[in-house]
């Protein structure tokens, strides 16, 4: 009798195992078709030629379906990128982890909070404010005063030759 | 409807039930009495339950990704194919999903056919039934303009024309249809809108059809009424839901089988052309399960008269239960009604195959005589049988032939003053 018992448990046990596995096989096919398909993929990454940038000038790219801020920066807001010791930042980043070459600050102009452009040389620190809920970024787009969580997000790029800058 | 009340266990079970008693239904689907000796064939209820989700699921998804305009159409249907993640695998199982609807709704149709399931009490069952069919056919068609290849094209140019058979109205219909003088963005927009409203007004119907059914219960093999809850039956859970479960994985083989392996093979290669107002293809036929009903149409000379022949044969199937004398159901009991159910299946058959070919020469004669029979078995052959045929004697109860006696003593009783005279 107990035998007969485990043999049906198993008997169970297994059916709804496979059972599980191909419900699974069905779901996933609905549930990824929403991701990012091949054709957005090949989208994935920008060449954008800078040779017309002048120093204090902002360039904005599409990228990814969001806006990249291409900034060529002076040697003042450099200097005062530079000049901002690390605790007094909400978010801590070195101005040279941010923009490898000094001059160029390439990042994703989105900010932060909840995801509004800001708007160029606005603000208390000279770099960015956020209209939608007032946050102030600095000349190195770090948040400086404001509900915003972290500093503007640097997105994965490369200079291809002097003039022109891949993003992606 | 089970007649006992339910109630339920727990307090708070209790509380929502007696506000809206949805476990009052769940007790009701579960207990529900079901003949004991349904066969397979009443297993495609479950399985058109399955395929209308199915395709309903599969065409959320698909409209996602598609695009309703007639320059975006083609190129957003190769975008599904090439690019959206599994893409592939949901088109193909919507568009033979299709086509494993109708076989489903075929066999559920021919099996209510064959046990007398139409007859009374369950006339509405098959009426709905039908509206239910002739809205499938109109989703049917209207998916298949969607992907704007050539055969859509070209299918939708040559079912619209039909209602410009009407007289008098029949062109300013057309073109109403249309929105427009031919066949174009606005038609495709409007066919794509419609194409998404009909799953959902077929499942309110598939609601309203089960509940109907609900009402007198299953007919069975041998098409007699039964008592409910007796020694006749069986509660739907868990006896017919295990069998309606194997049943609905064999025909997912089946479908799988096409899905994977020969996912074009229904479809035609024309319609991965795109369509192309100049030009029609040589050869136009409609999807097989649509081919008897156009092989009626085009055996017809006149254009009137062709489009009301193909009407008609669908619509005469509502007519059924009052066509149909025989106050006997099943046809294990009627001998020769048996034989032309036979060879009723055998006419649609060779009125699909007929559809696909050429309309001309033999295939044309054949088509017309095949046509004139089918009306002939449903007006004649059907409501004279009642009155002419000697069926064979009918059980009490279906456990009867086996152990004697009936749980209906209702019917015993009648049988037995029935030997008294």
């Amino acid at each position: 009798m107990e035998k007969r018992t485990k043999r049906r448990d198993f008997l169970f046990t297994a059916t709804y195992a496979v059972g599980a596995v191909g419900a699974g096989a069905v779901i996933w096919p609905m549930i990824d078709q929403m991701n990012p398909d091949a054709s957005v993929k090949a989208l994935a990454s920008t060449e954008v030629d800078v040779s017309a940038v002048n120093p204090g000038k902002t360039i904005t790219v599409l990228w990814r379906g969001k806006p990249v801020f291409i900034r060529r920066r002076t040697p003042e807001e450099i200097a005062e990128a530079k000049s901002v010791k690390l605790e007094d930042l909400k978010h801590p980043e070195k101005d040279e982890d941010r923009a490898k070459n000094p001059e160029w600050l390439v990042m994703l102009g989105v900010c932060t909070h909840l995801g509004c452009v800001p708007l160029d040389q606005k603000g208390d620190y000279n770099g960015w404010f956020c209209p939608c809920h007032g946050s102030h970024y600095d000349t190195s787009g770090r948040i400086r005063k404001g509900p915003a969580p972290t500093n503007m997000e640097i997105p994965e790029y490369k200079f291809v030759d002097a003039n022109t800058i891949k993003i992606g | 409807m089970s007649e006992h009340e339910y109630t339920p266990k727990s307090k708070v079970g209790k509380w929502f039930n007696d506000r809206l008693p949805l476990l009052t239904l769940a007790n009701h689907l579960t207990d529900y009495p079901t003949p004991k000796n349904l066969n397979y064939w009443w297993t495609f209820g479950g399985i058109l339950t399955f395929c209308l989700i199915t395709q309903i699921v599969t065409g959320l998804v698909l409209a996602m990704h598609y695009i309703a305009h007639a320059d975006m159409a083609f190129q957003s249907v190769e975008h599904i194919m090439r690019d959206v993640n599994y893409g592939w695998l949901i088109r193909y199982i919507h568009a033979n999903g299709a086509s494993m609807f109708f076989l489903a709704v075929y066999i559920h149709i021919f099996r209510s056919l064959f046990y007398g399931s139409y007859k009374s009490p369950r006339e509405v069952i098959w009426i709905i039934g039908i509206i239910i069919y002739l809205l499938m056919m109109a989703a049917a068609f209207l998916g298949y303009v969607l992907p704007w290849g050539q055969m859509s094209f070209w299918g939708a140019t040559v079912i619209t024309n039909l209602f410009s058979a009407i007289p008098l109205v029949g062109e300013g219909i057309v073109t109403w249809l249309w929105g427009g003088y031919s066949v174009d963005n606005p038609t495709l927009t409007r066919f794509f809108t419609l194409h998404y409203l009909i799953p959902f007004l077929i499942l309110g119907l598939v609601v309203l059809h089960i509940w109907a059914l609900h009402v007198p219960g299953n007919n069975n093999p041998i098409g007699i009424d039964i008592k409910k809850p007796s020694k006749d039956t069986v509660p739907f859970h868990p006896y017919i839901v295990i069998k309606d479960g194997f049943a609905l994985l064999m025909f997912m083989i089946v479908f799988a089988f096409f899905v994977f392996y020969t996912p074009n093979i229904l479809g035609h290669a024309d319609n991965y052309i795109e369509a192309n107002p100049l030009v029609t293809p040589a050869h136009i036929v409609p999807e097989w399960y649509l081919l008897p009903f156009y092989a009626i149409l085009r055996s017809v000379p006149d254009k009137l008269l062709g489009v009301i022949a193909m009407l008609s044969a669908i619509l005469i199937l509502a007519a059924l239960p009052w066509l149909d004398t025989s106050k006997i159901r099943s046809a294990v009991f009627r001998p020769l009604y048996k034989q032309f159910y036979w060879i009723l299946v055998a006419d649609v058959l060779i009125l699909g195959y007929v559809g696909a070919m050429p309309a001309e020469g033999l295939y044309l004669l054949i088509a017309r005589i095949a046509t004139a029979y089918y009306f002939l078995h449903f007006l004649v052959v059907l409501p004279v049988l009642g009155f002419k045929e000697r069926t064979t004697p009918v059980p009490l109860s279906i456990t009867e032939p086996i152990l004697g006696g009936s749980p209906n003593l209702a019917a015993v009783k009648k049988k037995d003053s029935f030997k008294d005279q």
